[in-house]
């Protein structure tokens, strides 16, 4: 093992994630800088041990394996991104077979999810989430890039297969905007924090209908704001590859320019929704029922047509929102047959 | 029989999970009983009575919780194989932070929440250090950001774990969970002559004893002062 051989200076130098190993168990290394790891813990009275509950073998098992699982993470490279996603049909609620011969979909594709509420969306989730090999409820399959699934996928804490954004999260911290970001890119051991932190902030001010900077408490954020933070954060900084939104509400922001930010990180995006507009983005649409995959719907041509019918509706009311933010009076004749040019 | 001792701060999703996973147990065809500990006052017991699983509870009342646990997990486990359970769980809250009930060589759960804070990982001992399983809950209401900080800080104290996110109101995970804590090989008759996986919290001064007065001459035994300095700095 190596670590029995470098000092903690040599350790943190080679491998500088050991430094938040460190901080977050408690262990002050300072002044103990030339010594071993294990030459460091040994220097603790008994008393110490026993006062902060300290296990010296389980420290040094645990740092090698943190180590191991850091190296892991930082070496992720292009191969093993993922590029598709399939899912091999399963059963419903009552055993009867899937509709579908499989679905396969690529990085930047969406694909939205529609069904009444408990038909089954979340279970669909969690397959994909646990990479199901017919060991699920629904004995659903899961392949990446068109292959059985590394169990990495099921276990490892750093390279989880889906982000969710759904319509009741919030932030809790108390930060401000910046210290939030800060702090996530770390956690993902990001080199240029402040080049992530500058890229998230702008392309969440292209979402949000109002501008906010890196100096907001994250938790005084409008709904839109926040939302569009979080959906510029999952699309730059998670490590995720597949994201799944459940509703955007339509109130501040830009929910097109959201779904574009997302597929241009190469994110794969399910987005279980009954908003025409979202829907209809999608390039094909799973039909969920009765617990099951009921069908599979390519958005149609004369689909197409309508959602460009609709999102003109929509900018008559996106146009309304900021003329009434800006205190004018809305007069008719702007908005009547608006569609033309919209 | 199984065993699983599951354990985790006060309102963090215990019960919630353990019912989730009991559903997606039994639909396995594993029957499995709980036992809840806690100190002054639970009635988790109705929620598991209604949910159709034999359940005991046990209150610690003026003794450390813990150590009650420690005191009844033998007849706890006798209790389970008279009603020929596939697998007991144990939910009890780790009241101190410097607690833990987890056995060797017993499966050991314990469940967290996102709302608790990011500090969180750092402030609980080897409740959260020695779990094999950890559960985190209430990520549907968090931010994308503070669950990945989240489970990244709970993998810097305890990186052999499992970390497993379990919605405790749709039970999503709860399934994933339920077959991870079963295993077919495991009987326990009895756990006499196992070991805890650390000591708890050393007490034994004047208070622990029913001492109620303040003042030196009052504190005998076990006792610590904190370093405040002399006033002058």
């Amino acid at each position: 093992m190596v670590m029995n051989k470098l000092t903690i200076e040599q350790l943190e130098e080679k491998y500088p994630f050991v430094i938040g190993y460190f901080e977050e168990n408690k262990l002050d290394t300072t002044g103990h800088k030339n010594k071993t790891f294990k030459e460091y813990l040994d220097s603790f009275s008994q008393e110490y041990i026993e006062d902060w509950a300290i296990n010296r073998e389980k420290l040094i098992d645990d740092l090698e394996k943190y180590i191991e699982q850091m190296k892991q993470f930082l070496s992720l490279d292009e191969e093993e991104r993922i590029k598709s996603l399939t899912i091999l049909p399963g059963y419903d609620k009552d055993g009867k077979e899937e509709k579908f011969q499989e679905i396969t979909i690529q990085t930047s594709e969406i694909i939205s999810i529609v069904g009444p509420t408990g038909s089954g969306k979340s279970r669909l989730l969690a397959d994909i989430e646990w990479t199901a090999q017919g060991d699920t409820p629904t004995g659903r399959g899961i392949l990446i890039n068109g292959e059985l699934p590394d169990k990495k996928w099921r276990f490892s804490s750093n390279n989880r297969l889906v982000a969710q954004l759904s319509q009741n999260m919030n932030f809790v911290m108390d930060l401000q905007v910046r210290e939030f970001l800060e702090l996530h890119a770390q956690s993902r051991l990001v080199e240029d924090v402040e080049g992530v932190t500058d890229r998230i902030i702008q392309a969440a001010n292209k979402l949000a209908g109002e501008e906010f900077d890196l100096d907001t408490p994250i938790t005084s954020l409008s709904g839109g704001q926040s939302r569009a933070l979080m959906i510029a954060d999952t699309a730059i900084l998670s490590s995720s590859p597949i994201v799944l939104i459940d509703e955007i509400e339509n109130a501040g922001i830009d929910r097109k320019k959201a779904l574009d930010l997302l597929i241009s990180e190469d994110k794969i995006v399910l987005m279980a929704t009954h908003d025409p507009i979202l829907a209809l983005m999608a390039d094909k649409r799973i039909v969920i029922k009765n617990g099951g995959i009921a069908n599979i719907v390519e958005t149609s041509q004369e689909e197409k047509e309508i959602l460009v019918e609709l999102e003109s509706m929509d900018s008559i009311i996106q146009g309304m929102r900021n003329d009434l933010r800006d205190g004018r009076s809305l007069q008719f004749q702007f908005y009547r047959g608006g569609n033309q040019n919209a | 029989m199984n065993l699983i001792i599951f354990s985790g701060p006060p309102s963090s999703g215990k019960t919630s999970i353990i019912l989730k996973t009991i559903d997606a147990l039994k639909q396995r065809n594993i029957s499995v009983g709980v036992v809840k500990f806690d100190c002054l006052y639970t009635d988790d017991d109705l929620l598991y009575e209604k949910a159709g699983v034999p359940v005991k509870k046990g209150l610690s009342g003026a003794l450390c919780p813990d150590h009650f646990f420690a005191s009844n997990i033998e007849e706890v486990v006798k209790w389970g194989n008279r009603m020929k359970l596939d697998m007991l769980i144990t939910e009890s809250a780790g009241l101190c932070n410097r607690c833990s009930p987890y056995i060797k060589d017993i499966k050991g759960v314990c469940v967290i929440d996102n709302l608790s804070g990011i500090n969180t990982p750092k402030k609980i001992g080897p409740m959260l250090k020695s779990a094999d399983i950890v559960v985190i809950t209430k990520g549907d209401i968090v931010s994308q950001a503070e669950r990945e900080v989240f489970v990244s800080k709970v993998n810097s104290v305890n990186p052999k774990a499992i970390t497993i996110h379990v919605n405790g109101l749709t039970g999503q995970g709860a399934y994933e969970l339920s077959t991870l804590i079963f295993d077919e090989e495991q009987n326990i008759d009895s756990v006499e002559g196992m070991e805890l996986r650390f000591s708890m919290p050393a007490a034994m001064c004047s208070y622990c004893l029913g001492e109620t007065r303040i003042g030196e001459v009052f504190q005998m035994g076990n006792v610590r002062k904190m370093e405040l300095g002399d006033g002058d700095e």
